[in-house]
């Protein structure tokens, strides 16, 4: 570990708003991806009617 | 087993249960790898000499600009697949790259920005390896519009596998721009022909956090094909008969 203190790690010598910038705008987006897939599949889930009959795919 | 060969995994019939069986494999082992990776990174890895803490932006920018690169190959691979052997799935696989090769690349830029900042005093220079990376990213919308643009999928997809082919160009020209012209941009980080000169945890991180990158790209382009495969197969009878899609 190379930070003695929670603050330490947060300020990353001065140059924490880039570093947290960077990283924090990477977790938004990986995030904004994955829920747009979810809420697509969840579309195409509705459109299907429910119940269809549960045989294995063809070949 | 009259014709075993890859091109059974061709067909969307049998690669859609397959890619489902796949893809938490590699979400799981996407997130385990990065977790481990930026632990390293954040916490292990001693400041830099000369950057400060301002490198740690490296743990994102060189995996995501890495995989920028990488995906678009991959794609334009499908792509090439697509055009001479006229398989489905070869363009299903290439469509379902392109948003996640946009995201890298965001990323990429983003996080070049922010480090660009602190370091080098801008956000932003029009040197070749920067002016390279944002057509990459105009070359990835590009392609995402033309698909959307186009209602006939299958010609969507002849347009879509030639804009991506013929895009293929610019990746050498982003990987070697450091090279081949005077950058402000630093030349390449890890080298197979040299000795690394970073730290041995900053490697470690940086390759950890790239086959987290590489596990997501895997796992959601497996999760997406499998939505294009749903949205384009819905009147095909074994889509009609499973029920093994939910």
């Amino acid at each position: 570990m190379v930070w003695n203190s929670v603050s330490e790690f947060v300020a990353m010598g001065g140059y924490g708003v880039y570093v947290w910038g960077a990283y924090a705008v990477t977790a938004v987006l990986l995030l904004i991806e994955v829920l747009q897939l979810r809420s697509h599949r969840r579309a195409l889930d509705a459109d299907r009617p429910a119940g269809a009959p549960r045989l294995p795919p063809a070949r | 087993m009259s014709r075993p060969s890859l091109f059974r995994y061709a067909s969307p019939a049998v690669f859609y249960p397959l890619a489902g069986r796949l893809w938490p494999w590699f979400a799981v082992l996407a997130a385990g790898l990065a977790m481990a990776g930026l632990w390293i990174g954040l916490l292990v890895a001693p400041t830099d000499a000369q950057q400060g803490d301002a490198y740690r932006i490296i743990f994102i920018h060189v995996p995501a600009a890495w995989m920028s690169m990488l995906i678009y190959l991959v794609m334009a691979g499908y792509a090439a697949l697509s055009l001479i052997f006229n398989t489905r799935l070869s363009a299903m696989m290439m469509r379902a790259l392109a948003p996640t090769g946009a995201l890298f690349t965001v990323v990429a830029l983003w996080t070049g920005a922010l480090w660009g900042r602190p370091t080098w005093g801008a956000w932003w220079v029009w040197d070749a390896r920067l002016t390279s990376e944002l057509i990459l990213l105009f070359l990835y919308l590009g392609f995402i519009a033309l698909q959307a643009a186009i209602d006939d999928p299958r010609r969507a997809d002849r347009a879509g596998a030639l804009v991506a082919l013929v895009g293929a160009v610019n990746v050498p020209i982003i990987y070697f721009s450091v090279t081949w012209w005077n950058t402000l941009h630093q030349g390449a980080s890890i080298s197979l022909t040299r000795a690394p000169t970073m730290a041995h945890e900053m490697i470690t991180a940086m390759l950890l956090v790239t086959f987290a990158a590489w596990s997501y790209a895997v796992a959601i382009a497996l999760f997406r094909v499998r939505l294009i495969i749903r949205d384009r197969e819905q009147q095909a009878a074994w889509m009609q008969e499973s029920s093994e899609g939910r």
